[in-house]
């Protein structure tokens, strides 16, 4: 029997693991799946996939999701488009959600569009707001377009699941142990994956060697752009991330001209940082760039072009040469740091 | 002999000031400026410098298709310097409203009436709509595997070989032709033509398909519905405290003590 758009029920999150851990995306989901189940009354629920993933499932349940169902299986365990997307379409065809909600990470950007089409539904990817409209029982998905100068609002009426991605740091993360006790409803899915044809074949995956705090979750950013210009000036930049415990992040620009290695890239392309305090040197402010890091709390800019528009989001900044700037401005933290140690 | 196609669509250029950037919220879609012409996508140039460097290695044949209503041919044209066999137009009114899952269908389908391929390669985005759903879609709807964001690609008799980009590092994977990947911006920017294949590529006729010619017998309906485009609200930064460069030193300290004083560091 063809299923009809009213058989399709619940929000589903898609969960994500990295490094072994529960990714911080998965709360920035949940946040984002919670305020629209509310919206809606809608039933929220997560999915993990993977293998040997099980042990995340309290963890999830502590974000306040009441419902969690694993796929742990085997051939999960290293990533490929062909075998997840088989994966979570039988996922989607045993939970029947209304609505799909991915992180836009490197997992949800090649997993979230290829199910949509596999499953000849609608896709809206990097979404900063999601809202219910209750008249018209629609879920409106909101993203930047043209590099962030306009917001688009996308509704997927005749096609379920609707499926979206969220795009990372734009929703506050639930707090993990937000709910004490793990008190909701696991369920295990059986997932057919022996008729598939796996084409792509995983020869391995290679780590970046980081060493200190990770730029998307470091609450001090210190970014170097083009006016550094080189990867001597990147050491400076270096020097006062680690005097204040944070992390280097860069402009494309900076990327492009191979100074630094594209993992530290923040903007559109890049990650996507919110840290407490992010300063900008050699950085003119690219709408590239600060979507990639405009929710940040506090930015600090450091440029020698007073029209740069890094100013116009900056609450502090100095207009001027970064090399007569960045020596005494990194000395000065580093007395003011350690003066407070000794408190 | 590999047979590319390169996927690469026009985009106002994403670089026009803020100022100048206006939409028409009615009709829903941005309005250039006069007098700025359109730009090939910067990521569909990077797809289409992946197919050269494949080419620099190989006896090489690589196809440009770009989709649209009005494209500009001279711009279009200009990919022809460098040794593209030939550019396919998909121009037809019908294409001015389309979505993701539209355009990926008709691509697929010109991909089909072009034939045997082994690569298709798109940028990892659009630099207007930024959305990074095509590509895969076509994948889709070729029933080929898809590969996202490499970073570097590598075809031999045995298939291709990826790189490409993973969380907190990459990941490398093989896959058999035909297949669809998508191209990250970290495997270089288009190189510069020769000039004298700029002016000779200008005075080329290059093929237009509409959807006839396609041979479209039911087209795609869009999957997603753009119900509202706006121009967001910038935040402002409340008491800016911008120092000027003068004294460079004593406003570096000045700035280190007030984000002491602000709790920042």
């Amino acid at each position: 029997m063809e299923m009809q758009i009213y058989d399709y029920k619940g929000i589903l999150i898609f969960a994500e693991t990295s490094n072994g851990k529960l990714a911080g995306i998965t709360a920035e989901l949940a946040t984002a799946g919670k305020k629209l189940s509310q919206q809606s009354g809608e039933d929220l629920s997560a999915v993990l996939m993977g293998s040997g993933v099980s042990s995340h499932v309290d963890e999830i349940l502590t974000l306040g999701i009441g419902k969690v169902y694993v796929v742990d299986e085997p051939s999960l365990s290293k990533y490929s488009n062909d075998c997840y997307v088989a994966a979570a379409a039988d996922v989607c065809k045993q939970v029947c959600p209304s609505f799909v909600l991915f992180g836009r990470t490197i997992f949800g950007s090649d997993l979230a569009p290829r199910l949509a089409f596999h499953l000849k539904t609608g896709f809206v990817p990097d979404c900063i707001s999601l809202d219910y409209d209750p008249d018209a029982h629609l879920f409106k998905m909101t993203r930047p377009v043209y590099g962030g100068k306009a917001n688009a609002t996308y509704t997927i009426e005749n096609y379920r699941p609707q499926i979206a991605s969220i795009r990372p740091k734009s929703h506050e993360p639930v707090q993990l142990g937000a709910v004490s006790e793990s008190k909701g409803e696991v369920i295990k899915l059986n997932v057919s994956l022996e008729t598939i044809e796996r084409k792509i074949q995983v020869i391995d995956e290679i780590k970046d060697d980081i060493s200190g705090v990770k730029l998307e979750d470091a609450g001090v950013v210190v970014s170097g752009g083009r006016g550094i210009g080189g990867p001597e000036g990147f050491e400076k930049i270096r020097e006062l991330a680690d005097i204040l415990g944070g992390a280097v992040g860069a402009s494309r620009a900076a990327v492009d001209e191979g100074w630094v290695n594209n993992n530290l890239q923040v903007g559109q392309t890049g990650k996507t940082v919110s840290p407490n305090l992010y300063i900008a040197i050699g950085i003119s402010g690219a709408m590239q760039h600060l979507g990639g890091c405009s929710t940040s709390k506090n930015i600090v800019a450091i440029n020698k072009d007073p029209e740069a528009s890094i100013f116009k989001v900056a609450k502090w900044g100095i207009v001027g040469d970064w090399r007569k700037i960045l020596p005494t401005f990194t000395e000065q933290c580093k007395t003011l740091q350690s003066s407070s140690t000794a408190q | 002999m590999i047979k590319i196609i390169v996927c690469m669509k026009q985009v106002m250029d994403p670089d026009i000031p803020i100022s100048l950037f206006k939409i028409n919220p009615e009709t829903k879609k941005a309005l250039p400026p006069e007098g700025t012409p359109p730009l090939m996508s910067s990521f569909d140039e990077n797809a289409l410098e992946a197919a050269l460097k494949i080419k620099d290695g190989q006896d090489t044949q690589i196809f440009v298709l770009s989709m649209g209503t009005k494209i500009a041919k001279p711009v279009i044209k200009k990919t022809l310097a460098f040794g593209v066999e030939d550019v396919i137009l998909l121009e037809d009114e019908s294409f001015e409203n389309l979505d993701g899952y539209s355009t990926a269908y008709v691509l697929a389908n010109a991909i089909k009436k072009i034939g045997d391929y082994d690569l298709v390669l798109c940028g990892r985005q659009a630099a207007d709509t930024d959305a990074g759903q095509v590509g895969v879609g076509i994948a889709e709807f070729l029933s080929v595997p898809s590969i996202t964001l490499a970073n570097k690609i590598e075809v031999s008799d045995r298939g291709v070989r990826v790189e490409r980009e993973a969380e907190d590092g990459y990941q490398i994977v093989d896959v058999p032709m035909p297949a669809v990947i998508t191209v990250n911006n970290k495997i270089g920017v288009l190189r510069y033509p020769v000039l004298k294949a700029v002016i000779a590529a200008q005075k080329r006729k290059i093929p237009a398909w509409s959807v006839e010619d396609i041979g479209l017998d039911e087209f795609a309906v869009n999957r997603t519905a753009l119900s509202e485009l706006s121009i967001p609200e910038r935040k402002t930064v409340n008491n800016q405290v911008i120092l000027n460069g003068d004294m460079p030193e004593e406003n570096a300290s000045k700035l280190a003590l007030m984000l002491r004083e602000a709790n920042l560091i």
